[in-house]
């Protein structure tokens, strides 16, 4: 039987690291191709060398997709195809592939340029291995090749990112990871077809939450950042630069609309204006709300958001800046930090999770005295507030996902593996469920409907003999060779193409009769005896002795020793097997006297 | 053609007043039919191709068929399509036997048999449900013959078989149409159920095809089904199950039509028993139902969660228990239950801690669950509002509001459990539905008590720079019940501070705040001093009268004292004499109050509210007086007749401005005696006893008057709302008495001939008018102007200009003056611009040549369509005028009878050197039949009108209604 076999490289049981092999109807396909955050050893990118264990991968992969920008699904990509080599088609959307390199140039900035690291993918690396990318639209199909059809979904979460449906033949995988249901600020909410896929592959990184309103986490944010306002502090949000920030702009941009407010609102330079730049030019992959008013003004062209100077941090008055990075252990977030620390008007506000060691982790475990550098301590008086925002998706997303596709089976990656047992446990219930470990191969058989060709002589023919026209509900069994490699047609024509010369095949028995008869008359006490019986066949008695009932012969001889044990010569051809067998039967069964 | 005319007014008055004018138009119109058809046929008989004979049937159906001949076009067409053998062709004319059938008197059961014929050799499938949807149409022209409607049937039966999907589309939607259930519901004569024996019952056919497999064909059996349900025929509860397992079809039509066909099912049969699928366990249909469509809150298509959202708001009869399962939504954090937010924020609430979410993992998830009990696939209603109001759509969101409404207002438990809900949705990010929102929330006010934390996000959407978003929510709080005199004071604080920020929402605020005083007497009451900073020992210094925030403290404080009678011995001494200001100026917010030692404004105050529905009573007494005595002058002449009316107007404006139920009837009938008066003025002028060439200048009062009344009638006619025709009749009369004034005063001043025919043409035509417009009403003018004309209308039409005047002349003389019955209910459309106040000294400046945008506030009262009929006017200092017309989405409806208008105006003008004022106000539009002859009228006699200015801003079919409102512009030259 067929199967469709799925090995995670990394992401399997573990979160970081996205990459996922999967091997359907004979073709190969890389899905993410992603770094571990976490990691700066070998362990950093999925081991290739399970693929193959020198040389380029090109033979071995037909395509990779990558789902959507953020570094654990993309982050191994110039290393894969510039280092490890690969030359095939890499597919993404058209935002991916306009934030992705920034990202990827970004990365290796600070591992190479910061942390010093040799042998890292360089700046022509990143640009050879974009050239290798052909962007996707969505709902669009495209044929990898004549047999390997991708099809990308919206998928939310954040700007560009893709769910994909993967079909070579009849079998099919679906692929998303961060599938985000409940619309946050800017994108909209996940669809799919009912596309019915034999796997469902999905990220179970929040499978044992279910998150509470998105209103309510909303509404808390802008109640505190005002409250600080109209007492006159400033508030510090530390961000990423990419995703969140944006939400949390058009959030703020919003409400300062909304409810007439002056207050500046700064963010600190850098990448991000590169990518606020693409989030404007990719308005329709965000939600309704912001396609709704792009007619009037473009959202994401901020009119109360003005770029971050250092000399601003000193000015009188209330302010809001978001600054990075996220979890204020250095720069500019971590300067303003300190400016402000002391006054508690302020506010610090942590939309994000923090590691452990960082300014962040502390302050959000309620450490009021921070030592800096140089053995001088940092009174906090300012508030600390901590904010969820995520854009992954809870149980119930992933539900409603598997409603809109109704997968036959599933296999989650992304999460951790205690949490996903609950989510696969759930699952199970309904149908199967896998979740490997690393360069654990899963095999789910498929059956796939396979359609045969029928040439166009043999079904006339077939109408011919057939009679009334065939009933498409009922089944109808017909004659015919089946050669693989092209069409049905009909035996002679596949005798004549392959050059073979029609072979028959003829049955013969031998049935012992007692009959006191004559040889003759035994021959004709058996045709009288097969006309009563067969009635709708032909029976013909011969003049040379034989009875034909169709085209089975039958003879009579009697033995040498006794006149009256006759022997009956049976003779039929395959095709009358039936008939034959029965009618053996039945003269085994004796003559009526 | 003035002779022609003549005669024919003269032929018609002689005879009967029957009016058998429609008659001529008819004849001339069967006069073509014979050759209509002909040409069609010819037409069709000469097309060579399938091209030519498609035009000819495409220009044919543009022009309409007279019912006479329909029956013979029909034959043509059908004898074409015998003979046609091109499809597109064929299906024209089956499309154009459908719209022929539609012909108004045209019954098309002569027909049918041959319609029916032709579906028997017909190949094209296309064709067939062209026909099908054609016999659709004849059917629904024929609904009294259940002979065609079986017959009907039988050929949907026989057709539901066919290959396409468009034939069995289009049968299906026969047998919905005109299909019965067997057993028919009402036992009457016809006994179908006899007749109909060998053919299946319609029902069970249509829900074969549940399970076609054609996903349109689906849709439509589900349509037709609905369709049967419409027309009153009974389903049956068997097609329950089925409807059910077509909710999780793969298209979405036709898992929106089968939402539908639950919906309507569970409200047949709320009651009934189903079970349960795997398990043994049983509930009523309606809850299953319930449970099914909350289900498709969470469909993948939007559509059909908006249409599963909305159905649930109408399934009043679910149980509690499911309905308070909608809001559930279990939170889970790494397999440990977390409190909702809403959970938090009420245990604060409950233990009184102040602050919220300032520590980390604050909401960190407390017990371990069990992950059995957590249900993640089949989750049924659970949380499916939850979902709703989280929807990405928000039109999704909106009908979940509307939902979560309806449901609400019959249980007050689950509007007391949906608050935290309806509270939340005050911050979406859409306008719309916050708006909603919020207007839901008034509606259930009745059943809710707000917590101070839920009014805390309450009063935080004041801020919202949208007014209607300020406006609802200030409607919201006038009727919202709070728990604590926190509330109020919180309540109170950012209210404030909405005034602050939009000085504009003055109005609505304090209205506010009345009610919100008049509802919580006993918490204000602790607040008092605090409120009005009086302190025990110290006098504090008087606050600012003129200080809108004040006001507003002093409204609340005023309202809630009116049935607190220990509040006002906590007033300082000028809160006193504030009262009584405010008491003058503002009294419709402030209530009178029995305030110790201000004995006299206390009786007057009795006076005022004490006689409450008896003075209503008495005053309509008055007016019928009046007008009875009125009516007592017989003649325009009658001496001490002018002074009657004079005193009787004077009364009618004064009761008007006492009794505001009223003020619409005493107007009118002040502004109808009003316009007796001036023509009776008019009338006795010395001016009719002078020779005419003498008489130019004494002329222009009575002009003018003549003018004045007509414009009077226009008013009375447009600007009152409630008139009956009886009234109509009465202003018309009084309209056409005008025009005889201006007629005999035109033939007095302008000897001019010619001039003279038209305009006693005009009067003539205009008296013929005026009689078949009002026939029903003639016997109620007797004796009065119109009447005594009627009498003698033959010796009119055939005398001489002259004469003709001369009678008028005499006639108005002599002519009574009409009784005026007052109609039932009777109001004035009144518009009062609130915004701009024109208070402002601070002229607008702009750049001349470019536009600046005049915000634009009023309130319309008793205006019906104010979309059609209001318009705004500029008048530019240099006269100028300017009528825009606003939006229809400006108008808003916040009251049965109240119209509010919210727009903007686009002034642009020329630099002035100084600013200057220009007057905006409010037009109401009219347009009638007699509107227009009276605007060609004007402008036939405007030459003889000479001497008179313009009336100022007069506009055409416009009626000022309004009081101009002067704004300061300033219209700069443009730099360079």
């Amino acid at each position: 039987m067929p199967e469709i076999k799925v090995t995670p490289l990394g992401a399997g049981q573990d979160v970081g690291r996205s990459c996922i092999l999967v091997s359907i109807g004979g073709k190969n396909i890389m899905l993410d191709c992603g770094m571990h955050m976490g990691y700066n050893d070998d362990r950093r990118f999925p081991d290739f060398s399970y693929i193959t264990q020198n040389g380029r991968l090109t033979d071995f992969l037909d395509c990779v997709i990558i789902s959507h920008f953020h570094l654990d699904h993309c982050g191994a990509l110039p290393y894969m195809s510039e280092m490890v080599g690969y030359d095939g088609p890499i597919y993404m959307t058209h935002p991916t592939k306009a934030i992705c390199p920034i990202l990827l140039e970004d990365f290796r900035k600070i591992t190479v340029d910061k942390k010093g690291e040799t042998n890292f993918f360089t700046s022509q690396m990143i640009k050879d291995c974009m050239k290798k990318v052909i962007p996707l639209n969505l709902h669009q199909t495209v044929q990898v090749d004549d047999e390997l059809e991708i099809k990308a979904y919206y998928a939310g979460h954040v700007l560009g990112a893709a769910m994909v449906h993967i079909k070579v033949g009849s079998e099919s995988v679906v692929y998303t990871v961060s599938v985000n249901k409940f619309a946050l600020c800017h994108s909209g909410a996940a669809w799919i077809d009912k596309c019915r896929p034999d796997i469902l592959i999905s990220e179970s990184t929040y499978a044992t939450t279910i998150r509470d309103s998105k209103r309510c986490r909303e509404r808390d944010f802008l109640k505190k950042v005002h409250e600080t306002i109209e007492r006159g502090g400033k508030v510090l949000i530390p961000v990423f630069a990419l995703g969140r920030a944006q939400e949390l702009c058009i959030l703020l941009e919003t409400f300062w609309e909304r409810m007439n407010l002056k207050a500046p609102i700064y963010f600190s330079t850098g990448l991000t204006e590169k990518a606020n730049h693409y989030y404007k030019l990719f308005i329709t992959w965000t939600n309704q709300k912001i396609r709704k008013t792009f007619v009037q003004r473009n959202m994401f062209e901020f009119k109360h958001i003005k770029a971050f100077d250092r000399s601003y941090a000193d000015n009188p008055g209330p302010m809001v800046v978001f600054a990075t990075p996220g979890m204020l252990h250095a720069g500019q977030s971590l300067q303003i930090f300190k400016k402000w620390a002391g006054n508690d008007k302020n506010m610090v506000i942590m939309p994000g999770y923090c590691v452990q060691g960082t300014i962040g982790h502390k302050i959000l475990n309620g450490q009021r005295k921070l030592e800096m550098e140089g053995r001088s301590t940092l009174d906090v008086k300012l508030q600390v507030e901590y904010m969820s925002f995520s854009a992954h998706a809870d149980a119930k997303g992933i539900m409603q996902l598997i409603r809109m596709a109704e997968p036959r089976n599933m296999l989650l990656v992304h999460g951790e593996a205690a949490k996903m047992e609950f989510l696969k446990g759930k699952i199970e219930q309904e149908f199967n469920c896998y979740m490997p470990a690393n360069g654990e191969t899963v095999a789910v058989t498929t059956n796939p409907s396979v359609p045969v060709d029928i040439s166009l002589n043999l079904l006339k023919r077939e109408m011919t003999l057939g009679g009334p026209l065939p009933d498409p509900k009922k089944p109808r069994t017909m004659h015919g060779t089946l050669i693989m490699k092209e069409n049905l047609v009909s035996s002679e024509q596949a005798l004549k193409e392959l050059g073979l010369n029609e072979h028959q095949l003829r049955f013969t028995c031998r049935v012992q009769l007692q009959d006191p008869h004559s040889d003759s008359d035994t021959l004709h006490r058996i045709y009288t005896h097969l006309k009563s019986v067969l009635k709708d066949y032909t029976i013909q008695h011969l003049p040379d002795g034989t009875v034909m009932v169709e085209s089975i012969v039958i003879k009579v001889s009697s033995s040498a020793e006794d006149a009256n044990a006759k022997v009956l010569l049976l003779s039929w051809s395959y095709q009358d097997e039936d008939l034959g067998s029965y009618l053996s039967s039945l003269l085994k069964k004796g003559l009526p006297t | 053609m003035a002779a022609h005319l003549k005669k024919r007014v003269y032929e018609e008055f002689s005879k009967v007043v029957q009016i058998p004018h429609e008659e001529a138009p008819a004849k001339k119109l069967r006069l073509s039919k014979p050759s209509k058809s002909a040409a069609l046929h010819i037409d069709l008989c000469k097309a060579a191709s399938a091209t030519d004979a498609l035009q000819y049937l495409l220009e044919f159906a543009r022009k309409p068929v007279e019912a006479e001949s329909v029956e013979g076009v029909i034959r043509i067409l059908l004898e074409h399509y015998y003979k046609e053998t091109d499809n597109s062709v064929r299906l024209k004319i089956a499309s154009l036997l459908g719209l022929l059938s539609k012909t108004n008197g045209f019954s098309p059961d002569c027909v049918v048999d041959d319609v029916i014929n032709t579906l028997g050799n017909e190949k094209s499938h296309q064709v067939l449900a062209q026909l099908l949807e054609s016999l659709l149409v004849i059917g629904g022209q024929l609904p009294e013959s259940p002979a065609v409607r079986r017959r009907l049937v039988q050929v949907a039966c026989k057709l539901l078989s066919d290959t396409n999907f468009g034939v069995r589309n289009k049968c299906l939607q026969l047998l919905g149409f005109l299909g019965t259930v067997e057993t028919p519901l009402t036992k009457d004569g016809e006994g179908p159920s006899s007749s109909l024996g060998g053919v299946r019952d319609v029902q069970s056919i249509i829900s074969t095809y549940f399970s076609d497999q054609d996903p349109r064909v689906r849709t439509a059996a589900l349509k037709a089904m609905l369709q049967l349900h419409e027309r009153g025929m009974k389903i049956h509860q068997i097609i329950y199950e089925q409807a059910c397992r077509l909710l999780s079809d793969d298209y979405e039509q036709v898992r929106s039509a089968a939402v539908q066909m639950v919906w309507v099912l569970s409200q047949l049969y709320p009651e009934s028993i189903v079970p349960i699928p795997s398990s043994n366990e049983e509930i009523r249909l309606v809850d299953d139902a319930f449970g099914k469509i909350s289900h498709m809150v969470s469909d993948g298509s939007w559509m059909v969660r908006v249409q599963a959202t909305k159905t649930l708001g109408s399934m009043l009869q679910v149980s509690p228990h499911f309905l308070e399962q909608t809001l559930d939504k279990k939170l889970m954090s790494d397999l440990r239950r977390k409190r909702t937010a809403h959970e938090r924020a009420k245990e604060l609430f409950a233990s009184g801690e102040f602050s919220s979410g300032r520590k980390w993992a604050d909401d960190a998830p407390k017990e371990r669950l069990d992950t059995n009990t957590v249900n993640l696939i089949a989750s049924g209603a659970c949380g499916a509002f939850v979902h709703g109001l989280e929807d990405e759509m928000f039109e999704v969101r909106i009908a979940a509001v509307e939902a979560l409404c309806q449901l609400a207002r019959s249980s007050p438990s689950f509007a007391e459990k949906c608050l935290d809900f309806l509270v939340d949705m005050f911050n979406d990010e859409i306008e719309e539905v916050r708006l909603q929102s919020i207007h839901v929330l008034r509606e259930i006010s009745t059943h809710i008590t707000l917590r101070e934390d839920q009014l805390d996000t309450v009063l935080a959407v004041l801020e919202d720079s949208s007014r209607d978003i300020r406006e609802a929510l200030h409607e919201l709080l006038c009727y919202t019940n709070v728990s604590t005199k926190e509330c109020i004071q919180l309540a109170l604080l950012e209210l404030l501070k909405n005034l602050n920020k939009y000085p504009t929402d003055r109005n609505s605020v304090w209205k506010c705040l009345k009610f919100l005083g008049s509802r919580h007497p006993t918490l204000v009451l602790p607040l008092v001093p605090e409120l009005l900073s009086t302190h025990p020992y110290f006098d504090t210094p008087e606050p600012d009268m003129d200080d809108p925030a004040y006001i507003a403290v002093l409204v609340l404080v005023f309202n809630a004292a009116k049935s607190c009678p220990t509040m006002p011995a906590l007033f300082s001494d000028h809160t006193f004499r504030h009262y009584a200001y405010l008491r003058d100026s503002l009294s419709h917010l402030v209530p009178p109050l029995r305030l110790p030692g201000r004995k006299q404004v206390y009786s007057l105050d009795s006076v005022d509210s004490g006689c409450g529905s008896g003075s209503v009573e008495s005053a309509k007494l008055f007016l019928q007086q009046s007008l009875n005595r009125v009516s007592t002058i017989q003649n325009l002449e009658t001496p001490g007749a002018q002074d009657l009316l004079n005193f009787t107007i004077r009364d009618l404006q004064r009761l008007g401005e006492l009794q505001t139920e009223l003020a619409g009837a005493a107007d009118f009938c002040a502004t109808f005696l009003r316009c007796q008066l001036l023509l009776m003025k008019a009338l006795q002028e010395k001016l009719w006893n002078m020779a005419v060439p003498l008489c130019p200048k004494q002329n222009v009062t009575a002009t003018a008057a003549a003018q004045q009344i007509l414009e009077e009638t226009y008013k009375l006619e447009f600007l009152y709302n409630g008139l009956e025709s009886r009234q109509v009749a009465t202003i018309h009369h009084v309209r056409l008495q005008a025009k005889a004034l201006q007629l005999v005063l035109t033939a007095r001043t302008r000897p001019g001939l010619d001039l003279l025919i038209g305009s006693c043409e005009k009067f003539l035509q205009e008296i013929e008018s005026f009689q078949r417009m009002f026939l029903t009403e003639l016997p109620h003018l007797q004796d009065s102007f119109v009447d005594k004309l009627l009498e003698i209308m033959p010796r009119l039409l055939s005398c001489k200009p002259v004469e003709l005047v001369k009678i008028l002349q005499t006639t108005l003389r002599q002519s009574g003056l009409l009784q005026l019955r007052l109609p039932e209910q009777i109001h004035r459309a009144t518009a009062t611009i609130i915004e701009p106040t024109g208070e402002s000294d601070n002229p607008l400046r702009f750049t001349s040549g470019l536009v600046v945008a005049l915000d634009i506030d009023a309130t319309l009262e008793h205006v019906q369509d104010p979309q059609d009929k209001v318009k705004v006017q500029v008048l530019y200092p240099d006269g100028q005028s300017h009528v825009i017309h606003p939006k229809p989405a400006d108008f808003r409806k916040p009251g049965p009878t109240r119209h509010r208008l919210i727009t903007q105006v686009y002034l642009s003008h020329t630099a002035w050197t100084e600013p200057s004022q220009v007057e905006v106000r409010l037009l109401l539009a009219y347009s009638s039949s007699s509107s227009s002859p009276s605007s060609s009228n004007k402008s036939g006699w405007s030459d003889s009108i000479d001497g008179l200015p313009p009336a100022e801003a007069a506009v055409e079919g416009t009626i000022p209604f309004s009081k101009p409102v002067k704004v300061f512009i300033m219209p700069k030259p443009a730099r360079r």
